[in-house]
């Protein structure tokens, strides 16, 4: 893992659809070093996924999302990661993280609408062995994703030519 | 009624691309790279800390060097980056711009009939500030077998018993060529031994992408007879803000503050409050913005090569110059002839002075998808000549 490495790990955040070729010419890299470097990183683990950032709000699909906190007690010997990793399982849960603070772990949740978050944490989530307290919030709108701002902004206007 | 316009103003050449200027604005779907300045917002800190100072009512005139704590900040910048050594309190001036701060100090140096060297191509005021503050500008042309680097003996040439000083800039607008040690301590003797005064503008140091930026002052004995001009717009985005700065040995620095006393008072407060915050805390912002303009750099200079275009690797700033040689056309009948069939900006070379005919100034300061795009119409351009 080198400084290119990171180089190309940026360049593939920003937008996964180019292709190792188009990374390449960026990094002074050739196409087939490049692919190499891309594939020793999916390999390793690094690279997990390529995906889209969605405003889902704009696609109307009418998704509901929902940050749920909970208060876990650990286990002897685990700490927080056996259940951390049975609540990762569940398709409705999104992302999940341990945090400090009042509450422990931290999920997002999306469900078709508000019954079927609530349904989910009161029949899933709630009733599960060492988790103490729950505290739901549903989330009302979101105006930016990972580094991704979801809101219209003016474009600046900049004169055709300047020096 | 008399021709009231003083002599000087008339001799002043207008800007080369006015033309340009009008005819882009009348078609649609334009992708401009004539623009020198960063497509990016100004990082948004900078501009809460502002408006927050606004909020505060911090609306005033500031000292007229700027603002205290900014001059001390950029000071242990200026050391640390640079290795530069500038007294907070003596030796630098918050100026509206560098622009101001060329203007200032070509003022404080030319007497009438002083002859200034400028390294050419060079940004387009450097010449005509020269000529307002009644001296004689005299190019010397950097090539581009050089590298578009300032040559020794090309600069030893123009040398007259009236030379008063040598103004350059690199990382250079427009060819992006950059100065190392070694090229500058070639030109330091010459400087030195011929007693000239250097004024050395580097706004562009920060978007150094090989090594790392040398500052002319560092080198050998310049820095006794060095201004060193430098701001704030291209690096941190900051373009519309106006502040840039100017650094000088105490007894320069006081003359050259006398007329920046006269001609401006100081530089906007808001602006120099941001340039605070741009020093102290837009570090990563900056870096982040240096490292898209050198991937945007490698893509499109291997493009513009690709396509047909020979086009020097640039070291610094976020300029391409390629040759328009071999199209069978000037630099400016191809800059209009794209602009017109391709709906694609870019500034002919001619205008930034000698060293500049036969090129063309392609700012990448676009996103890498309009830089494509315009990659793909002057493709289609080249094809149909």
């Amino acid at each position: 893992m080198d400084e290119k490495d990171h180089e190309i790990l940026r360049i593939l955040e920003d937008n996964s659809r180019l292709s190792a070729q188009e990374i390449g010419v960026m990094t002074s890299l050739t196409a087939v070093e490049t692919e190499a470097r891309i594939h020793a990183l999916e390999t390793a683990g690094v690279i997990r996924k390529y995906t889209a950032v969605v405003n889902w709000e704009l696609a109307g699909n009418g998704e509901v999302s929902s940050i749920i906190e909970l208060k876990v007690s650990p286990e002897r010997d685990y700490g927080y990661d056996r259940i951390a990793e049975r609540l990762s399982r569940f398709r409705q849960v999104k992302s999940l993280r341990l945090m400090t603070g009042t509450y422990d772990l931290q999920l997002l949740v999306t469900g078709r609408n508000m019954q079927e978050v609530s349904r989910f944490v009161s029949e899933h989530v709630a009733p599960m062995d060492r988790i103490r307290e729950t505290a739901t919030h549903i989330i009302m709108k979101s105006y930016k994703e990972n580094g991704n701002i979801l809101f219209e902004q003016q474009e600046a206007e900049r004169l055709p030519y300047s020096f | 009624m008399r021709n009231f316009v003083s002599e000087r103003a008339r001799t002043i050449p207008p800007s080369g691309i006015r033309k340009f200027f009008d005819l882009a604005l009348t078609i649609e779907d334009v992708i401009s790279l004539g623009v020198g300045e960063p497509d990016f917002r100004t990082p948004w800190n900078i501009c809460e800390s502002s408006i927050y100072s606004i909020e505060q009512g911090v609306t005033s005139y500031t000292p007229n060097k700027g603002l205290p704590v900014l001059r001390e900040v950029l000071s242990n910048y200026l050391k640390q980056h640079y290795g530069l050594t500038y007294d907070a309190e003596n030796e630098i001036i918050i100026t509206s711009g560098v622009s101001e701060a060329l203007d200032i100090a070509i003022r404080a140096i030319v007497d009438p009939g002083d002859e200034v060297i400028i390294a050419q191509p060079s940004y387009v005021s450097y010449a005509p500030c020269v000529t307002l503050a009644g001296g004689k500008p005299v190019p010397v042309e950097c090539t581009e077998s050089d590298k578009f680097r300032l040559n020794p003996d090309a600069l030893q040439e123009k040398i007259t018993r009236k030379t008063k000083a040598l103004m350059i800039n690199f990382p250079n607008n427009p060819t992006g060529a950059v100065m190392n040690r070694k090229d500058l301590e070639a030109i330091a003797d010459i400087v030195t031994d011929n007693d000239l005064l250097l004024v050395t503008d580097e706004v562009y140091a920060e978007l150094t992408y090989e090594g790392s930026h040398i500052a002319a002052a560092t080198v050998n004995d310049l820095w006794e007879r060095t201004i060193t001009l430098n701001g704030f717009s291209k690096a941190y985005a900051m373009t519309g803000w106006r502040v840039g700065y100017l650094c000088a040995p105490k007894d320069l620095c006081e003359t050259i503050l006398k007329i920046h006393q006269y001609v401006m008072l100081c530089a906007p407060v808001m602006g120099q409050v941001g340039a605070l915050e741009a020093l102290r805390s837009a570090e990563e912002d900056k870096n982040n913005m240096v490292n898209e303009y050198r991937l945007r750099r490698n893509m499109f200079v291997a493009g513009l090569n690709r396509i047909g275009l020979s086009t020097h690797i640039p070291e610094g700033a976020f300029y391409a110059f390629p040759t328009v040689k071999g199209t069978g056309l000037s630099d400016t009948e191809f800059a209009e002839r794209l602009l017109k069939e391709q709906r694609v900006a870019v500034v002919p070379g001619s205008v930034f002075g000698v060293g500049g005919k036969s090129h063309l100034r392609c700012a990448y300061a676009v996103s890498r998808k309009q830089l494509n795009e315009a990659l793909a119409r002057m493709d289609i351009f080249l094809t149909s000549l």
